[in-house]
């Protein structure tokens, strides 16, 4: 029996309101099911579970608070078991007589395969047209019209829960109040336990530039790549080199195997959110744009995932075009870097004896001292000069 | 009369008031039709007016609906403003030719020069155990023809009002009258007179749904909505009037505030007038729409002579309230 846990959403995170289920015991679930929300300071997110298995036992109520790594569910992962076994059946004695079990497996499959395909949210015109204008996604909608068809009432409660979620069942609002208090807590934490080291360096980034520019020849609008995805890229790269700086402090040095890079976004009303970027240093370019693409308007949306709130290991903070030139980050705690990217300008550049003019990035890093040393922030940020400076190495 | 200026009356008055009116108003008016004399009308609508009026302006015709008819056309064609009462809609298949090849197309076939001031008054509809040959639901026979103005008297407001506004028509004008409400009562301004026949009219207003009915459907669908409110469902209901033109902007107006549709006539369901208001909704409004439109019309049988199944055969009360719960509440 697997326990399923409250899961902490980062490191501000002490307590969380379970908002709804999205399955009950009985079901079968498998590594990144959604299924439940939970309410935090950061507004109402999405929590997927990591093991397969068929839910037992619910233990917590709808609208119950508990503190971060409370049992929440038990989930039983004998069934999968189970299943492997069948499929090792040798087909061919019983075949004949009964096409039974595997046949009826078979079908099974192809059943919950062809639902999914078809699944595509009953909405009445008005539903449809409200929430296109609202940017309200149907699909996370459950209708209660004739049918399970989603109405105007259903759209209208989605926004409502949108922009306040479960106002009114008296739980955390997710306003820019909160997650400006969740910003102070975790920035506070960093200043008062963290002791920040800082480097700082310039790149000429006219090859990353020439490289951005015949790239983006070949591709369509939509597919764009924007310099910020080889900034990504680079710093994914350049920590491989240089693993101390991926991990988390926590009674020493966690290095961590994965490089989930969470990148800052800036929300609208204020306050930020940090998606992580999963496995940055595996995906290849256009896979990090496509990346980018999608997590920023669902961070802006407060609509991520528990994995990408609570599960990047190094963060990257980046100003943008027409920005401020250097930036010195805070350390999201408990990692231990935070790089920071300036606005890319043209400026004054020498190389061998001669002056020239050059778009040129102002690098940051900002890392904890009881983790690393200046040395290994130092390697690092050369790493990354080199992956800017050659980016066919990305 | 009572203290609020109003005055009880039954439909049937109501009409023949409205005869007087326009009689005593205007001396080109006359009221020609089959018994509407000495019998005093098939349904006594024109009792006591042969004797106030005399033989020249209430005028008996023989058993032709297609010579009266036309008779009538062309007196109108020569200057007077006949009332052309025809005794129900069965019989005016008998008049089709005169009212779509003649009071309908003279405008058109003389370039302008020649309009047809006729109105033409048609008792319709179930009520009297008359059968299926006396009973039936024509209207959206008529309003499939351009060039007539096809009217329903689904109130006593427009019972009473909207022959005089009829006649000021220069253009033929079809009434249609219900004898399932000749004797039914209702209140009536004390100074009732002439109505608009330009638009639909919303008899009750209503935020969750929009029932749009006409004729008969009216009174039925005010009851229903009276009995809805009881359940918590606040129905719109929006009486048509006027089947030809149709008014758009009153009907897609009540469907931009209630986002719900349900049609209800008398006439056989198949290709009646809800048909053409519900294909409008579609392509004008569609994204107003919250749920399918329904409808609820005539069953397509022709109308039994037995009360229980002559009931059955056109959409009551309790079938509009049913239709509407299912609609807003499914389950």
């Amino acid at each position: 029996m697997i326990e399923f846990t409250m899961p902490s959403l980062g490191a501000d995170m002490e307590a969380g309101t379970l908002v709804e289920w999205h399955v009950k015991p009985g079901d079968k679930v498998k590594r990144g099911d959604i299924i439940a929300s939970v309410d935090t300071q950061k507004g109402l997110i999405d929590i997927e579970v990591f093991n397969e298995g068929i839910i037992e036992k619910l233990l917590l109520k709808e609208n119950e608070k508990v503190p971060v790594g409370t049992v929440m569910a038990t989930i039983d992962p004998g069934e999968e078991a189970v299943v492997k076994k069948k499929e090792k059946i040798p087909e061919p004695i019983e075949k004949e007589k009964t096409p039974g079990p595997i046949a009826k497996a078979k079908k099974e499959i192809e059943k919950v395969e062809l639902a999914q395909e078809h699944h595509r949210a009953k909405a009445s015109p008005l539903a449809k047209r409200i929430a296109e204008e609202n940017g309200i996604d149907l699909s996370n909608i459950t209708g209660t019209g004739e049918d399970g068809v989603i109405t105007k009432d259903d759209v209208e409660s989605a926004m409502i829960e949108k922009m306040a979620p479960k106002e009114e069942k008296k739980v955390t609002v997710a306003t820019t109040e909160n997650v400006r208090m969740a910003v102070a807590a975790a920035m506070s934490k960093s200043n008062r336990e963290i002791p920040h080291y800082y480097l700082e360096t310039k790149i000429d980034m006219s090859k990353a530039m020439d490289w951005l520019e015949e790239a983006n020849k070949q591709r369509s609008v939509k597919q764009r790549l924007l310099p910020v995805v080889l900034l990504i890229g680079a710093v994914a790269k350049a920590v491989t080199e240089v693993p101390d700086l991926n991990g988390y402090w926590q009674n020493g040095l966690e290095r961590k195997e994965e490089i989930n890079i969470g990148f800052v976004v800036s929300l609208r009303t204020g306050g930020v959110m940090i998606p992580a970027i999963h496995n940055a240093d595996q995906k290849a370019i256009d896979e990090l744009m496509a990346s980018l693409n999608d997590i920023i308007p669902r961070a802006r949306a407060m609509k991520l995932r528990s994995s990408e709130l609570s599960e990047s290991t190094i963060t990257v903070t980046n100003l943008g075009e027409n920005n401020a030139e250097t930036v010195y980050g805070v350390i999201y705690p408990p990692q231990v870097a935070i790089v920071g990217f300036g606005s890319i300008t043209e400026m004054p550049w020498a190389e061998n004896g001669l002056l020239g003019a050059r778009p040129v990035l102002n690098v940051t890093l900002s890392a904890d001292h009881r983790a690393t040393d200046g040395a290994t922030g130092s390697r690092f940020l050369m790493a990354l000069k080199k992956y800017l400076s050659n980016p066919d190495l990305l | 009369m009572d203290g609020n200026n109003t005055i009880k009356t039954t439909y049937r008055e109501a009409i023949k008031q409205a005869i007087r009116e326009a009689m005593k108003k205007d001396e080109r008016v006359f009221l020609m039709g089959e018994d509407v004399g000495r019998y005093g009308g098939a349904f006594a609508v024109s009792k006591g007016l042969l004797k106030e009026f005399g033989e020249d302006r209430i005028m008996d015709v023989p058993l032709s609906e297609s010579g009266f008819v036309g008779a009538g056309i062309g007196a109108s064609l020569n200057g007077m403003r006949p009332i052309v009462e025809v005794m129900t809609v069965n019989f005016s298949l008998l008049a089709m030719d005169q009212i779509v090849n003649n009071a309908a197309t003279l405008l058109h076939m003389s370039g302008g020069q020649l309009n047809v001031p006729i109105v033409i008054r048609i008792s319709c509809g179930i009520g009297r155990q008359l059968a299926a040959q006396h009973s039936h639901s024509w209207e959206p026979l008529f309003a499939h023809i351009p060039g007539l103005k096809v009217l329903s008297a689904g109130t006593h407001e427009d019972a009473r009002g909207m022959l005089l506004t009829a006649l000021q028509d220069p253009d033929p004008v079809i009434i249609f009258e219900y004898t399932f409400l000749l004797n039914k009562e209702g209140e009536l301004a004390a100074d009732a007179g002439a109505v608009n026949i330009t638009n639909a009219k919303v008899r009750r207003e209503g935020k969750d749904i929009s029932i749009i009915t006409y004729g008969a459907g009216v009174y039925k669908a005010l009851d229903a909505a009276v009995e809805l409110a009881g359940a918590g469902i606040d129905a719109e209901v929006v009486d048509v009037r006027v089947l030809r033109p149709l008014d758009n902007d009153t009907i897609f107006n009540s469907v931009r505030k209630t986002h719900r549709v349900l049609l209800v006539e008398e006439a056989w369901g198949a290709v009646n007038v809800s048909s053409e208001i519900s294909a409008r909704i579609t392509e004008n409004v569609f994204y107003e729409l919250d749920a399918p439109i329904q409808r609820l019309g005539g069953v397509e049988v022709p109308i039994p002579y037995p009360k229980h199944l002559e009931e059955a055969a056109v959409p009551q009360q309790n079938d509009i309230v049913n239709k509407v719960k299912k609609m807003l509440q499914h389950d």
